[in-house]
């Protein structure tokens, strides 16, 4: 269905890049869609900044093609530079400019976009206008790393980690100025290792890993392919030693069955059959149950699943 | 799928987006460059000391140390009245008539130079530390006043004429050499920590990913050392001539044009030292490797002639020594720009050297 189908404004194939130590990416392929966000999952370590970095035109890969826009970054660098939105992981703008100074600086730069005023009430700033960078919290910080990033207008956002160490209350302003900037229709690509960031603001991810990709999907489609809907995890405290693992795996409607330290995290697609089904199990081994919890599956387990690690496992 | 037909098709060519509105002066890209660079430097408490004050602490400090004070009166004792009385004619012998023991003291513990003692047959002993210059001035001026006191006459007659014109003083010597040392010391400095800092920081990254044309950026921190120059120099050669009346002979355009490329030159350097260092500990190394020995060389705080001959060409191919030269040649002599080629020369040859090599090995990240 080549009419129907959405238009790739990146396309990155056979992507590859080696340090002097490590090589950072592995024959990437990617597609990213007009007016979508995809999202680049994956630990630290996995090759996202690295891609994205070779995207931006700032990293020149070992081998394999970036095409963005329809343009290519050894053609047309300045044509491109133009229409990005730029927000690299931890940079440190000048602490001695105040907000406003940043912005009409970044500002200059670019051919068209919101002036310095209008940047800072798009990210919701206007307070700290006249104030010092090196006086802002991080969640401002980042706030205004997107300003920078919007101030060209762009038709392509890169976000490398863009809430990586704010808190929950920073996280959950800065998605909602994310969110306000796809509305507008303009395609975003996203790094991030929180998976729950992921699930919110991202219409489809690839989870990366060891620099290969190794999922891809809207992340119900990812949740569903690799896991069971719901999540059962108990701790069986002292007694854990002599659990029958197996026995569980016997349960009708459940999928997979992991142990670790004391704890059993349990796939199951079907609650409440496995729920009572695993209690009466419990019993006749006799085990006494110190906790259990049920969640619906996340990301976060799309990625154990496909890995046998955590995210954060480092 | 619905979230692929709501979309606004957004990938339009360059020729579609809308035009660029023309930028006034202040919007323009190396402008706002210019602006950031000077109000960074004005922000930096730090660096406003070291540029301005500091000079001026130093030619303070240095001025009066070394003033050119008139001959010192030089404290010396005896132990008899009529030796005191014979001394006492001389103006520039204070002299104290003391009883043996405390001039003994005295003379140990340096708060005399000499100590005249009679010695037999009318002879006079003089007891004084031949190492030390103020002794072996009052040996000269005590036995002058003892002879003639006994009535020796000079057989040839002398007057003196005093020399303490401005332009000869050690405080005329100073100023153009601190005025040498600040230009290296601000256009290094300033070159080397910023754009470091900056790199460490990954605001350099930052900036290139933007469309930034590249060249502005270097542009920006030369204009914006110009902008600081002025007031650089302005400030220490104002203070040398309003509190020493230090002295400025030649032109003022060709003492701006021996400064501006002077301060190129470093920045030159500073830009080279700043080329590839990811770390301050790592630049102000090599900013301190690089800048010590011409603080010793190039003849900021004394005369570099007094390094020996074989090593003299080395230090006159030095850019401190070639600027520091210049700017003396200048205001003391008044040379003119012709005059001055060879240093002109010198330091056009490490402006350029430095600069190309600078932006051949410069990384951005």
């Amino acid at each position: 269905m080549p009419d129907s189908a959405p238009r790739a404004v990146l396309r990155v194939t056979g992507l590859r890049k080696a340090y002097q130590d490590v090589v950072a990416v592995k024959g990437l392929d990617l597609e990213v869609r007009a007016g979508e966000c995809f999202g680049l999952l994956g630990p630290n370590g996995a090759g996202k900044t690295t891609t994205v970095e070779i995207c931006e035109g700032l990293t020149e890969p070992d081998s394999g093609e970036v095409e963005l826009l329809g343009m290519h970054w050894n053609s047309d660098a300045k044509e491109l530079r133009q229409r990005l939105g730029i927000q690299l992981q931890d940079t440190q703008l000048s602490e001695k400019l105040t907000v406003f100074e940043t912005l009409r600086l970044f500002r200059s730069f670019f051919d068209q976009g919101p002036d310095a005023s209008d940047a800072i009430a798009l990210v919701q700033l206007e307070e700290k206008k006249d104030s010092r960078v090196g006086n802002l919290s991080g969640g401002q910080k980042q706030r205004l790393a997107l300003a920078c990033a919007l101030v060209g207008d762009p038709d392509f956002l890169f976000l490398d980690e863009p809430t990586t160490g704010l808190d929950p209350q920073a996280r959950r302003q800065l998605w909602e100025l994310i969110e306000q900037f796809k509305s507008s229709g303009r395609t975003i690509l996203l790094t991030t290792h929180y998976m729950d960031e992921a699930e919110r603001l991202c219409e489809r991810v690839a989870i990366m890993d060891n620099g290969k990709q190794i999922a891809l999907g809207s992340p119900r489609e990812l949740i569903a392919s690799t896991c069971a809907e719901h999540m059962v995890a108990f701790s069986a405290g002292a007694k854990s030693s002599v659990l029958n693992v197996a026995a569980l795996r016997q349960i009708e409607g459940v999928r997979d069955v992991r142990s670790e330290n004391g704890t059993v995290e349990m796939q199951v697609t079907e609650l409440h059959l496995a729920v009572p089904a695993l209690l009466a199990e419990l019993t006749r081994q006799n085990i006494p149950l110190t906790e259990l919890s049920t969640h619906s599956a996340t990301l976060e387990d799309v990625f154990v699943s496909l890995t046998g690690r955590h995210l954060r496992d480092e | 799928m619905s979230e692929t037909t709501a979309i606004p098709d957004i990938q339009v060519s360059a020729a579609e987006r809308k035009a660029p509105h023309g930028k006034t002066f202040s919007e323009h890209p190396l402008v706002q460059l210019t602006i950031v660079r000077f109000l960074e430097t004005l922000r930096e408490p730090e660096a406003l000391f070291w540029i301005f004050a500091f000079p001026i602490l130093l030619a303070g400090g240095l001025g009066i140390a070394f003033r050119n004070r008139p001959a010192e009166v030089l404290k010396i004792a005896t132990v008899t009245p009529q030796l005191a009385q014979s001394l006492q004619k001389e103006k520039l012998l204070a002299v104290q008539q003391l009883d043996a023991n405390a001039a003994e003291e005295a003379l140990r513990t340096g708060k005399i130079a000499l100590l005249a003692v009679p010695g037999a047959n009318r002879a006079v002993v003089y007891r004084y530390d031949d190492t030390n210059p103020e002794g072996r001035t009052a040996r000269m001026l005590a036995d002058r006043a003892v002879q003639q006191a006994a009535g020796r006459v000079d057989p040839v007659a002398s007057s003196d004429v005093l020399m303490r014109e401005p332009g000869s003083r050690y405080i005329d010597f100073l100023i153009p050499g601190l005025l040498g040392m600040n230009l290296m010391g601000s256009a290094i400095w300033g070159m080397g920590f910023t754009v470091v800092d900056a790199r460490r920081k990954k605001l350099l990254k930052r900036l290139i990913a933007t469309p930034m044309p590249k060249q502005y950026f270097l542009l920006s921190y030369v204009l914006s050392r110009i902008l600081m120059l002025v007031a650089e120099v302005g400030i220490v050669l104002g203070f040398g001539a309003w509190i020493f009346h230090v002295p400025v002979r030649g032109s003022l355009l060709s003492l701006a044009v021996v400064c501006l490329l002077g301060s190129l030159t470093f920045s030159a350097i500073g830009l080279l030292l700043a080329s590839r260092a990811k770390t301050i500990e790592a630049a102000s190394g090599l900013m301190n490797a690089v800048m010590l020995p011409m603080w010793i060389a190039s003849g900021v705080f004394f005369s570099a002639q007094r390094f020996p001959d074989v090593v003299q060409p080395f230090i006159k191919a030095l850019p401190l020594t070639a600027a520091i030269d210049a700017l003396r040649a200048n205001m003391l002599q008044g040379a003119n720009l012709v005059q001055l080629a060879p240093q002109i020369g010198v330091l056009s040859a490490w402006l350029v050297f430095c600069f190309v090599l600078a932006l051949k090995l410069f990384r951005w990240r």
